[in-house]
């Protein structure tokens, strides 16, 4: 079930269309937003709220990356592997992440502090390679740095 | 050299507020516009000043424009929407200008609309953007309370109502149609052609879909004219244009310089030169889904025209430099993988093509390809082309794809006789 918060944040984001469907997208991002994914439950809630099918709701669900089907850690790390950052040395220091949490790509420690993701181009090409953990984006990685920052994610 | 979109950019520092941006002679062209000229008039003078879609493609904005019907009885509302969903492997231009002045780009988005009459504009912003958003979303507030947005701006009696909608990932996003449907909430599949945005766009209604650098120069064309605009570059084109500069370089980064400009100035006065111990192989000018340009073509000048005589485009004007210490197979690897991923999966060539072209490289370049990929590699890239499909994914797909084979040809035999990847 949605909770009343839930339903009110999405029930905000119709006003502004013209018919509620509309808010698939938003309804999604909202109940990762309070849950860290979205769960076969939380779909046909929100297709319920929104007078469309499950399957509707589960065809926009799996078609955006950054929509969670499944449980993902407290933290989620996302590696950009594209091109410029391949070349700057994105594979050296996907393994070195990978060893230091103990997890490869798609994978969630066992202790549900991390998931680890690749990314596409996150724009910031000029100062490659970079990530995001969360909502923070950080760039010229180094082992050092690294290091520095997965001790301030608990 | 004049500098008009980025001058008032001072990275690590925040952007300008409303109060400062003003100062510096900001919303003034909003005013201009609203008060002094006629819809139909700003549409001419962008179509005189030749502007052409910063976002790749480069489609003169002025003609995108002149398509939106005008009449009383156009189905309202229209709408505009900037595309801020920079996702194109290789390119940071946009998060440049986003962070840098949102204002310049509300000011831009608010005389583009009255343009062509559209009462609702969207910013579909790329969600990795959070800095960007944030100072979006504090802008726009500023520029309601000061009466630029909202209802009878500046007393003209134009009214614009301006969101800020954070995507979901996607490359396709970007695609405008694709971008359509998931402002829509929809998967983000392209639509076919015609009709086109601008008679039926976004919730069937007349739609301008505008890239974030397009929609930054507006307010500057209104104050200083086409003429003004047309003196900017070194080309007949018009105008500056962002360029920027990634991979084994001295000095990685993004500048604002004429169009025109060569490679080599871009790559040797800019970027600083390669780094120690690497050489220049090749680069695709204007990311990832542009055709490589080689040594040959350094001196190419850096227009839309002129790339394009060059074999490849200017696109978003961001190149990605290939050094002789990477794998060039690696290189056009990782690029297809990427448009495999990305593929919505909605036409053929690209759901099947793109996988098959990815296994067949991945192969290559691990040392267990056969001499046969390679005249299937050149038939798929063959098959991605413009026409196949509804949109410009796989054709885009396709462009490193056979400019690789063409000038790495060498590169992939090796790999294949030898068995063995040589920079492993």
């Amino acid at each position: 079930m949605l909770t009343e918060e839930e339903i009110k944040e999405i029930q905000e984001e119709i006003k502004q269309y013209p018919y509620p469907s509309v808010a698939c997208i938003d309804a999604l991002k909202i109940v990762q937003h309070h849950r860290g994914w979205v769960s076969d439950e939380s779909v046909k809630d929100i297709a319920q709220l929104l007078g469309i099918s499950n399957e509707e709701v589960d065809s926009v669900a799996t078609f955006y990356s950054r929509i969670y089907r499944k449980p993902v850690g407290r933290n989620v790390i996302l590696i950009c592997d594209s091109v410029s950052c391949m070349v700057m040395g994105f594979e050296s220091l996907y393994e070195y992440i990978s060893k230091k949490i103990g997890i490869s790509f798609g994978g969630t420690s066992s202790d549900g502090r991390f998931t680890l993701l690749p990314i596409s181009c996150l724009g910031d090409c000029d100062n490659a390679p970079v990530m995001m953990i969360n909502n923070d984006h950080y760039n010229r990685l180094t082992t050092e740095k690294i290091d520095e920052l997965i001790e301030q994610y608990k | 050299m004049e500098k008009p979109l980025t001058k008032h950019i001072k990275p690590g520092t925040a952007p300008y507020n409303l109060k400062e941006y003003k100062q510096a002679g900001g919303y003034s062209a909003v005013a201009k516009a609203l008060k002094n000229i006629a819809p139909g008039e700003i549409t001419n003078l962008v179509k005189a000043s030749n502007l052409l879609g910063r976002g790749g493609a480069g489609f003169p904005t002025g003609v995108k424009w002149s398509l939106v019907p005008m009449d009383g009885n156009a189905s309202k509302p229209k709408y505009l929407v900037c595309n801020a969903d920079e996702m194109e492997p290789g390119t940071f231009k946009d998060r440049y200008l986003l962070e840098g002045n949102p204002h310049q780009l509300i000011e831009g988005m608010i005389i583009s609309a009255y343009a062509i009459q559209a009462e609702k504009a969207y910013i579909f912003l790329r969600w990795a953007y959070k800095k960007a958003e944030t100072g979006l979303r504090i802008a726009i507030a500023e520029a309601y309370n000061a009466g630029y947005l909202g209802n009878n701006i500046l007393g003209s009696g134009f009214n614009l109502n301006l969101y800020v909608h954070s995507s979901a990932g996607r490359y396709i996003c970007g695609e405008e149609t694709a971008l359509l449907n998931s402002l829509e909430g929809k998967r983000a599949v392209p639509r076919t052609k015609p009709p086109f945005p601008a008679i039926s766009g976004l919730f069937g209604r007349p739609t301008v879909v505008n890239n974030v650098e397009t929609l930054s120069w507006i307010s500057h064309i209104v104050e200083n004219g086409a003429d003004w605009f047309k003196g900017l570059s070194l080309t007949p084109t018009g105008g500056t244009k962002l360029f920027g500069v990634s991979g084994k370089v001295r000095n990685p980064g993004t500048w604002e310089l004429p169009l025109g400009i060569t490679m080599r100035e871009l790559l040797e006065e800019h970027a600083g030169g390669m780094t120690d111990g690497h050489k220049f192989r090749g680069a695709l000018p204007g990311g990832a889904s542009t055709d490589f340009l080689i040594e040959e073509h350094l001196d190419v000048k850096m227009d839309f025209s002129t790339v394009a005589a060059a074999g490849s485009r200017l696109g978003t004007g961001t190149m990605i430099i290939l050094d002789d210490k990477t794998c060039p197979i690696a290189f056009i690897h990782n690029v297809e993988k990427f448009f495999a991923l990305e593929s919505c999966g909605w036409c053929t060539p690209c759901r099947e093509g793109l996988p098959w072209v990815e296994k067949m490289l991945s192969s290559i370049e691990r040392g267990t390809g056969k001499m046969e990929y390679l005249d299937l590699l050149s038939f798929n890239a063959k098959y991605f082309g413009p026409g196949n499909t509804f949109c410009a994914h796989a054709p885009g797909a396709a462009e490193p794809l056979q400019s690789g084979l063409k000038y790495f040809h060498d590169d992939f035999v090796k790999h294949i006789s030898d068995k063995k990847c040589p920079w492993r």
